[in-house]
C-alpha cells in the first residue's frame, strides 16, 4: 500500500519521466489487481488482513499528493534556477546559490523567528500553566464552562483577533493610556521595550501577538495532563510532611510535562513560521522569515528562494523538535 | 487533603488562582474590543480609534459586498472540505484504532507530520507543485489545500475518542446473525457519530479560520479571511466586527447547545441505567 502510493507521489511529481513512469504506472496496475484478486479470492480471513489498508488507502493517498510530494517538489524548486530572464517558471539545475542567498540575505529574519517563537513559547507556558492547573484541580463542577470559555476567544476569526490587538495596543489605546498615566512608559522605555512611546511596531508587540494567538495550544495539552493526575498521590505526599511546594515540584509538575511538551511544540511551530502577527502588529524591523517567503513567493515571484527558505525553516525545526524530544525524553507528539 | 493551611500556602493559593483570572481576562481583553468596535462610528476608512456609539453597522452587516461574497466562499470550502476531510479522517482513525497491523506505526508518524510542519511550508509547497504541474488556482485548490491539514486533525480527534471503544459490541451482533456491513452501520457508527461529529465541527472551523495555506493556494479566489487580510491595508469598515461578532455568538450558542444536549443525554442514559438495574 505504502509502495503504491509512493509510486503514486513518483509520477505525480515528476521524479520519473518519459518511459520509465510508464513502467511504474503498470506496476502499480499490476499490484492493485493482485490485491483485489487476492481479496477476492482468499475469502474471508485475506479480506479481514486486508480490511486496514483499504481504510487507509484515501485518506493517506490524499497526504501522499498534497503533503508528501509538494516537499518534494519544493526541494527540487529550491534548488532550481530561471534559464533566461523570459522564464516564467525556473528549471531545475543543481542551483545552491539559493540557500546561500536565504541564509546571507534573511539570516536576521531567520534568527528573529525563532527567538521571537522561543519567548512566546515561554510567555505562553507562564500564563497558560496556572490557568489550566486552577481548571483541573480547582475547577469543580465548573470544568467543562471554564474549558468553553478558554475557546470562546477563538471561535471569532485569526486575523480579526489580531486587528483588534491593534486597538489595544494603538498610541492612543487602552494599553498605553494606563502605561502612560501609571508612568510604567519611562521603565519600559529604559528596558528597551517601548521605543519613541509606542509599544505598536516593536518586537514586544509581536511576541504578544503571538503568544496571545497560540496561548489555547499550550492550555489544553497541559490541561490534559493535569486532568490524568490521581489528587491522591499530592495527598500522599502532604502526608509525608511535604510542603505544598514542594509537593507540586516533585509531584505534579512531573506528570504534567508530557502536556508541556506538547504544548510548546504545538506553540513553537506554528509561532516560528507566522506573518500575520509580524505584518499587523510589527514594522518592517519585526519582520519574520514567514513575511519573507511570503513576499519572495507570492510577490516577487522568486519561488526558488522562497523555496529553499521553506525548506531550511522545515529543517531547522524538525532537527530542534529531535532534540527537544530527545531532551524531555518523550517521543510521544499526541 | 489536611484541613489547617499555613497563611503563606493560602496566599500561594490565592496567587495561582489571581494568575488564572488574568490569563482569562487576557484571552477575553481583544475579544470585547470587537464587540465593542463593531457599535463604533469610525471617521476615517480605519475602525481604530473610538469616536461614538451606534447600531448602524448592526443594521446593516451585509453592506460591504465584497465581505459578504467571501464570507460564502469561506462557509462553501469549509463545508464541502470538512466533509470530505471527516470520511477520510475517520476512515484512517477506524483502521489504525480497530486493527493491529504491519505499518501502522508509520502511518501514526506520516499523520503528525503535517501537524508539526509550518502552515507557509505546508501552503508554500503544495502551491510549487500546482504551479509546476500547471494547474489553475481557485476553489478545487483551496478545497484539496485544506482537506490536506483537516485530514490529521480529524484522524487524530476521532482515534481519540474511540479508544477504549469495545469492539466486542460489533463481534456480538454478527454472532446474533448480522453481516459486518450491518454490524458496523447499526452498532459501532452511531456510538462513534459524536466524535466524528466533533472532529468534523473541528475541521469546518480549522477551514473557515485559515489564512497561511489558503493565501498561498487561492488564486484570484478570496475567502473571508483573505478579505479581511486585503481589507486591513486599505480600510476596515466596521461590519469586520458586526460579522466577527455574530459569528462568535453564533459558535457560543452551538457550543451552549452542545453542552445542554450532551448532559441531558447524559441524565437520561443514569437514569436509564438505574431502572434497568431495578
Amino acid at each position: 500500500m505504502l509502495v503504491l502510493a509512493a509510486g503514486i507521489v513518483a509520477v505525480g511529481a515528476e521524479w520519473v519521466t518519459g518511459n520509465a513512469s510508464l513502467i511504474v504506472s503498470a506496476v502499480m496496475l499490476v499490484a492493485v489487481v493482485t490485491i483485489i484478486w487476492t481479496a477476492f479470492v482468499g475469502g474471508l480471513d485475506t479480506r479481514r488482513a486486508l480490511a486496514p489498508y483499504g481504510l487507509l488507502k484515501p485518506g493517506i493517498l490524499w497526504l501522499s499528493l498534497f503533503f508528501l510530494a509538494p516537499l518534494w517538489s519544493m526541494l527540487q524548486m529550491s534548488l532550481s534556477s530561471k534559464q533566461n530572464r523570459f522564464d516564467f517558471f525556473p528549471s531545475f539545475s543543481w542551483e545552491w546559490g539559493n540557500y546561500t542567498t536565504a541564509f546571507s540575505d534573511y539570516g536576521a529574519q531567520f534568527g528573529r523567528s525563532f527567538l521571537y517563537a522561543a519567548i512566546a513559547t515561554l510567555f505562553t507556558l507562564l500564563i497558560g500553566y496556572p490557568l489550566a492547573y486552577v481548571i483541573a484541580f480547582r475547577g469543580g463542577k465548573y470544568k467543562a464552562v471554564l474549558l468553553g470559555l478558554v475557546a470562546v476567544p477563538f471561535f471569532t476569526s485569526y486575523l480579526i483577533r489580531t486587528l483588534a490587538w491593534q486597538n489595544l495596543l494603538a498610541d492612543s489605546g487602552p494599553v498605553m493610556s494606563v502605561f502612560n498615566a501609571t508612568g510604567f512608559t519611562t521603565v519600559l522605555e529604559a528596558l528597551g521595550i517601548i521605543t519613541n512611546g509606542q509599544i505598536m511596531n516593536t518586537p514586544a508587540s509581536v511576541i504578544g501577538g503571538l503568544t496571545y494567538n497560540f496561548l489555547p495550544f499550550m492550555i489544553l495539552p497541559i490541561y490534559v495532563s493535569l486532568e490524568k493526575i490521581d489528587v491522591r498521590l499530592v495527598d500522599a505526599a502532604m502526608d509525608l510532611y511535604s510542603s505544598a511546594s514542594a509537593a507540586f515540584r516533585r509531584v505534579v509538575l512531573p506528570l504534567s510535562l508530557p502536556g508541556v511538551f506538547a504544548g510548546s511544540l504545538l506553540v513553537f511551530i506554528p509561532a516560528a513560521g507566522d506573518f500575520v502577527n509580524a505584518q499587523f502588529l510589527g514594522s518592517p524591523n519585526t519582520t519574520m522569515i514567514g513575511n519573507v517567503i511570503q513576499d519572495q513567493f507570492l510577490r516577487q515571484l522568486n519561488f526558488p528562494v522562497a523555496s529553499a527558505m521553506s525548506f531550511v525553516l522545515m529543517a531547522i525545526i524538525t532537527v530542534s523538535v529531535l532534540i527537544y524530544a530527545k531532551i524531555m525524553g518523550t517521543d510521544d507528539l499526541v | 487533603m489536611s484541613g489547617v493551611e499555613s497563611t503563606q500556602q493560602r496566599t500561594g493559593r490565592r496567587l495561582v488562582n489571581v494568575a488564572a483570572v488574568l490569563g482569562l481576562l487576557y484571552l477575553f481583553a481583544p475579544i470585547v474590543v470587537i464587540v465593542v468596535f463593531s457599535f463604533n462610528k469610525p471617521l476615517g476608512k480605519f475602525n481604530i480609534v473610538w469616536q461614538g456609539f451606534t447600531l448602524e453597522n448592526w443594521a446593516s452587516p451585509f453592506s460591504d459586498q465584497a465581505l459578504t461574497d467571501a464570507l460564502f466562499v469561506s462557509l462553501r470550502v469549509a463545508l464541502i472540505s470538512s466533509v470530505i476531510a471527516a470520511v477520510l479522517g475517520t476512515m484512517i482513525a477506524l483502521s489504525l484504532s480497530r486493527y493491529r497491523f504491519k505499518g501502522s506505526g508509520a502511518v501514526n508518524l506520516f499523520l503528525v507530520l503535517p501537524l508539526t510542519s509550518p502552515e507557509v511550508v505546508l501552503g508554500s509547497s503544495l502551491a510549487t507543485l500546482f504551479l509546476s504541474r500547471g494547474v489553475d488556482f481557485g476553489y478545487t485548490t483551496v478545497i484539496i489545500a485544506h482537506v490536506m491539514f483537516q485530514i490529521s486533525f480529524v484522524a487524530v480527534t476521532v482515534r481519540a475518542r474511540i479508544r477504549g471503544f469495545d469492539w466486542t459490541l460489533e463481534q456480538a451482533a454478527m454472532d446474533l446473525g448480522a453481516s459486518p456491513q450491518r454490524a458496523f452501520w447499526r452498532i459501532t457508527f452511531p456510538l462513534i457519530l459524536p466524535g466524528i461529529l466533533a472532529a468534523w465541527l473541528l475541521s469546518f472551523a480549522l477551514s473557515i479560520d485559515d489564512f497561511i495555506i489558503t493565501f498561498f493556494n487561492a488564486g484570484s479566489l478570496v475567502t473571508f479571511p483573505l478579505q479581511i487580510f486585503g481589507a486591513s491595508r486599505v480600510a476596515i469598515p466596521p461590519q469586520i466586527n458586526v460579522l466577527a461578532s455574530m459569528l462568535l455568538f453564533l459558535s457560543i450558542a452551538l457550543m451552549v447547545g452542545a453542552l445542554l444536549i450532551e448532559s441531558r443525554r447524559q441524565r437520561m442514559i443514569a437514569s436509564g441505567a438505574l431502572k434497568r438495574k431495578k
